[in-house]
């Protein structure tokens, strides 16, 4: 009997769907038009006229230094709250910590953004970078947890209580045998809250203050209220960067460790 | 005894950080969200003093259950509309050769790398007035040219399906990866036809991605409010919106409050019907989650 064709068709439309949408806002960018109703002429004005607003650059600056400060500060966090859970993980006190890790993974965003914006009003905190800084740990925090817990089921403790038995102190412990150990695992989670934190916009929307856009709030308000050719440079040129660093990790992946990608970590981590 | 306490103070040491941190800015704001629900507003957009019923006698106006009631019909629209793509393209996924499905893997995975703002944008350009979806339906004769394509329901579903699909897919695909195809050829020999070995023995066989899949779309969609608020109208508009409006707009923070209260509940409701379902239809299973 012939094997059906439909899986096929529909495998095509899908990738059509995704792509196309994409690769029209590519050639858009390129297209001098004001408004892309028909094809003017090949031209980079666009660009050019991106290279003269400061303040795409100045959100983009906000972007990286949170980004930056809020992976590190997740990368700590999440991996010591890893080795409690895959340690201690039966106690009580872990049953609770484990709810508080994986409960925000499955709330919605703007859950987390009201949330947060609530309780720093009502503790009188001003709102600006810092509150950002910390509503974007709080939520990296339990995808670093998720990710180098997965890479914990396959650790041997035997390895710590030989390092312990031949005169190891715990700080060297920690930094010679444990962290070295886990390296690809916090690595892969840094890697995952870094993108996260790059790409969020709805709870950094409730938690930002007047001076604090960042690079996707400026985004946003290009699309409510600044003109659309503009955005079209903007998105390709994320893009491109998009694109590169995947493909480079896709190389460093064929060399090294199995690559680890945020759609699986968050796929792991909804496993009902 | 003495290695006892010191193991008591080596758990406190690495679980205290991410406990105390989580503790206070996760499960605090959290509390606050149903407290401040039954807080008066200030005129000038903070929290009152006292205790009120206010917010949830205003969210009885009629308007608000028609919002709830749009919010769940779009987000079950948008699952069910990824499942039903998104389980024929696992099925060929786990068919195809190994270097097809590495591209096909990656293919369906770089949407998430990329800005959802940048994905949600592209479809306002596409479905423009002046855009190309618009302009090859007036061409086709499919649309006249006062059609409008965005700013309704229609656009929020199909922009929905777009970004959460990937989600579905990927379930889907990981449950598929581990189905024995040879019970389907079985099913064949024995006399069944393609689709109903596809619906007898498939579908049962990958059912724990589709409850997978079932909660990453469903869940998420119910929170949506950048994509009905770019590509939707004021028919259109979702929970989501009005969380954002009340705090943006209006600055009625105890408003805003009682609406997440409710998204919240709406949450956790189907999250606890799967937990109950499962622990009923396979109590192995469930015993072997909880470790024993």
């Amino acid at each position: 009997m012939k094997p059906s064709r439909f899986p096929l068709v529909v495998t095509w439309a899908v990738l059509i769907f995704f792509y196309l949408p994409i690769v029209v806002l590519v050639v858009q960018s390129f297209n001098s038009a004001r408004f892309g109703g028909g094809w003017e002429s090949t031209s980079l004005k666009w660009y050019r006229q991106l290279l003269k607003e400061p303040s795409i650059w100045d959100a983009l600056m906000n972007t990286l230094i949170i980004a930056t400060t809020a992976t590190a500060a997740s990368m700590v966090l999440g991996t010591s709250a890893a080795f409690a859970l895959h340690r201690y993980g039966k106690s009580l006190l872990q049953r609770l910590h484990f709810s508080l890790i994986y409960t925000p993974l499955v709330l919605p965003e703007i859950l987390m953004g009201l949330s947060m914006l609530l309780f720093f009003v009502a503790i009188n905190v001003e709102l600006g970078l810092g509150t950002i800084f910390v509503a974007h740990v709080t939520f990296c925090l339990s995808y670093v947890a998720m990710t180098v817990l997965a890479r914990l089921q396959d650790f041997d403790f035997s390895v710590i209580e030989a390092a312990q038995d031949l005169g190891a102190g715990w700080w060297t412990t920690l930094w010679k045998v444990l962290v070295p150990i886990l390296a690809p695992g916090i690595l892969a989670g840094g890697l995952l809250a870094f993108t996260l934190s790059i790409d969020d916009f709805v709870i950094s929307f409730f938690v930002a203050g007047p001076g604090s856009t960042t690079l996707p709030i400026k985004i946003y308000s290009m699309i409510k209220y600044g003109s659309p050719p503009l955005i079209n440079a903007l998105s390709t040129l994320l893009l491109l960067v998009t694109f590169a660093s995947v493909a480079a990790s896709q190389h460093l992946a064929r060399k090294g460790e199995p690559r680890r990608d945020p759609s699986r970590a968050r796929i792991t981590m909804a496993q009902p | 005894m003495k290695t006892r306490a010191r193991t008591r103070w080596a758990e406190c040491f690495v679980t205290l950080p991410s406990l105390v941190w989580l503790g206070l800015l996760f499960l605090v704001p959290t509390v606050l969200v149903f407290a401040i629900t039954f807080k008066p507003a200030t005129p000038y957009g903070g929290i009152g003093e006292g205790w009120t019923l206010e917010t949830l006698r205003t969210l009885g106006n009629p308007n608000y259950p028609a919002i709830i009631w749009r919010t769940l019909r779009l987000s079950m629209l948008t699952t069910g509309a990824c499942i039903l793509l998104a389980t024929p393209m696992a099925y060929y996924m786990a068919r195809t050769g190994e270097v097809w499905r590495r591209w096909l893997l990656l293919l369906v995975v770089l949407p998430f790398w990329t800005s959802s703002l940048v994905r949600i944008f592209a479809w306002k350009v596409l479905l423009h007035p002046e855009g190309l979806v618009k302009q090859a339906l007036v061409a086709l004769g499919l649309a006249g040219p006062e059609t409008m394509l965005l700013y309704n329901e229609n656009a929020v579903l199909l922009v929905m399906v777009y970004t959460e699909l990937p989600f579905a897919i990927l379930p889907l695909y990981a449950a598929a990866d581990k189905f024995d195809f040879q019970l389907i050829e079985a099913a064949k020999d024995l006399g069944a036809t393609s689709f109903r070995a596809f619906r007898s023995i498939f579908l049962p066989g990958i059912r724990v991605g589709l409850l997978t899949a079932f909660l990453m779309v469903f869940i998420p969609s119910l929170g949506s409010y950048v994509i009905p608020d770019v590509v939707g109208g004021p028919t259109s508009e979702m929970v989501g919106n009005k969380i954002a409006q009340r705090t943006f707009v209006d600055r009625n923070l105890p408003h805003a409050a009682g609406l997440s209260a409710i998204l919240a509940l709406t949450v956790v409701a189907p999250l606890v019907a799967i937990t109950v379902l499962r622990r009923k239809t396979s109590p192995r299973d469930a015993l072997r989650e909880e470790g024993i």
